[in-house]
């Protein structure tokens, strides 16, 4: 027992070399993390987790599962309008003013029959109506009801090429103005997606017309996945075999900027 | 246990100690992947909680509805920039630490978290969520690991499941003050963990970990559609998310706790033991 004079003062020699390690490691460490971030290749292996995620949610969710509908008394009070609050294309103030009269959807690429539908054509086809949680990608959420007219019963109509794989969808604002030309929002689902029971195309959040804010005349929902994938201002749906060649070849305005193409997580 | 003798002598230690088999490999290995995980998902969290650096219970919760807990920067009534953090209706003024944030050039910044807490140092919610997500997966399947080498050598239970001995108040009680007093088991006593270990990894290991993945899950919109429970068993998405932080700080207070525990009871030793699955014990101090 009379060792324990002896390690104890040792202790403190190892306790500061062992804190001392410590720190150095830790900066090292975040430093380390900081170099890798900045690293093309490491950002490479880090996206990979995306398609081990798409992968598994596709397994498990497929086409099948459906993200939990509301009642009326769980709707947020006040519905956050993120994103572009108004788009500052001219050619969208025109429509604007006139309530949309002349505003067409249109849907083309690798359909049978391309379609150019007003407001009045959605509204008059079958609709569904659901009052869903919208999860932003930074981590807050609202629960709204929308109602609009299903993407399958406009894919229905159009028909699709066998080659068609996506549906993407070009809006009316400019994010960014970039350098390279990008900056016009645009975003893609893949098939499952587009023929998803509750992805429709809303012309209506809490029983009223969209406002400009939440993305007037017609904004898509994809609610199984995040707030971005859900693009507003939709002016075209067209149907593509490959998404390399739009904006900066990653499938939308926010997932060429980094963030996931597969919203689901 | 005798059966360990002389092969287990290693020449380089001093008479009286011998170097004991302490933790298997899987062990080790599960370990320090996990330190690793645990260190870069708290960064890389933190960095992805700098976008709404806020709380809430339920369903739903955004700006317009009041957060339980909250890190932000605001103009005071003297017209100064303030960070602070709020915690039901309660207000620290957090200046400097969390909210306003002295930056490179020494003025202040917005941010809930200073840079080094955050992966990366700088503001990228895209390179944080890409850091989550690839070493959760690799979280989970090490803790998975873990639990099938557990149950195949029987450690888990071995190891961490109190005895029945162990259970009985008083020796609960012994071991609270022996920790109080910071008297650390030495010889034979070291080769085993002592009851308060055995609670604190069983409920780091079958607790807090499993709920930091069910919570974390719960945060995807594909998971929620995939299993509606289990965002409903937590109280709805901003309530997991709650949790999901809650659980991460008793994490970050087991880490700590774990740490000083570490320092107090012979650091070369214990992370010796943990690397190269060997122990130091003292033959003197064994019955």
């Amino acid at each position: 027992m009379s060792e324990i004079l002896l390690p104890k003062r040792r202790l403190m020699g190892r306790r500061n070399f062992l804190g001392l390690s410590v720190a150095g490691l830790g900066v090292t460490m975040l430093g380390g993390c900081d170099r890798l971030s900045d690293s093309p290749k490491f950002e490479e292996l880090l996206n990979s987790a995306e398609g081990l995620t798409y992968r598994a949610q596709r397994l498990f969710g497929g086409g099948r599962s459906m993200a939990r509908e509301f009642s009326p008394a769980d709707l947020s009070p006040d519905f956050k309008v993120n994103g572009t609050h108004a788009p500052d294309a001219p050619e969208y103030a025109a429509l604007h003013e006139k309530g949309f009269a002349d505003w067409r959807l249109r849907v083309d690429g690798l359909v049978v029959r391309p379609l150019d539908l007003s407001l009045a054509d959605l509204r008059a086809m079958p609709q569904r109506a659901q009052i869903t949680r919208h999860d932003c990608v930074e981590g807050w959420s609202a629960i709204g009801k929308w109602q609009g007219a299903p993407l399958a019963e406009i894919l229905k109509r159009s028909g699709l090429q066998p080659s068609a794989r996506f549906a993407v969808f070009h809006c009316a604002d400019f994010y960014e103005h970039a350098a390279d030309g990008t900056g016009q929002y645009y975003e893609s689902i893949d098939l499952i997606d587009a023929f998803h029971p509750q992805t429709i195309l809303a012309h209506s959040l809490n029983d009223e017309a969209l406002s400009v804010g939440h993305g007037a005349p017609l904004r898509l929902r994809v609610e199984r996945q995040l707030g971005y994938k859900h693009a507003k201002y939709v002016m075209r749906i067209e149907m593509t075999d490959r998404l390399d060649q739009l904006g900066r070849g990653k499938g939308g305005f926010w997932p060429d900027r980094g963030y996931e193409w597969y919203a689901g997580v | 246990m005798t059966l360990l003798s002389t092969a287990d002598v290693a020449p380089s230690v001093p008479s009286g100690r011998r170097l004991v088999p302490r933790h298997a490999l899987a062990t080790r290995l599960t370990h320090w992947i996990n330190a690793l995980c645990l260190t870069i998902l708290l960064g890389s969290g933190l960095q992805i909680f700098l976008a709404h650096p806020a709380l809430y219970w339920g369903q739903s919760g955004a700006d317009a509805d009041r957060p339980a807990f909250e890190i932000g920067a605001e103009t005071s009534a003297d017209g100064a920039q303030k960070g602070f953090l709020r915690l039901g209706s309660a207000t620290f003024d957090t200046t400097g630490k969390l909210g306003l944030i002295h930056n490179d050039v020494g003025d202040f910044t917005e941010r809930a978290f200073p840079r080094w807490a955050t992966i990366p140092g700088w503001r990228s919610l895209t390179l944080g969520r890409r850091w989550h997500f690839f070493f959760a997966w690799l979280f989970v399947a090490n803790l998975a690991a873990y639990y099938v080498f557990g149950l195949i050598n029987g450690r888990l239970r071995r190891d961490l499941v109190p005895t029945r001995h162990q259970l009985r108040p008083r020796e609960i009680l012994a071991d609270i003050v022996d920790h109080l007093s910071l008297k650390f088991p030495k010889g034979e006593a070291a080769r085993h963990y002592n009851p308060l270990q055995k609670f604190a990894y069983l409920g780091v290991i079958g607790l807090l970990l499993p709920l930091m993945i069910l919570t974390g899950l719960t945060m995807s919109p594909g998971m929620d559609a995939i299993l509606p429970w289990l965002v409903e068993l937590f109280g709805g998405r901003q309530s997991a998310r709650t949790i999901h932080f809650i659980v991460a700080s008793l994490l970050v207070l087991f880490v700590i706790v774990h740490l000083t525990m570490v320092v107090l009871a012979g650091p070369i030793n214990g992370v010796r033991a943990m690397i190269t699955g060997k122990l130091a014990i003292t033959e003197e101090d064994e019955k």
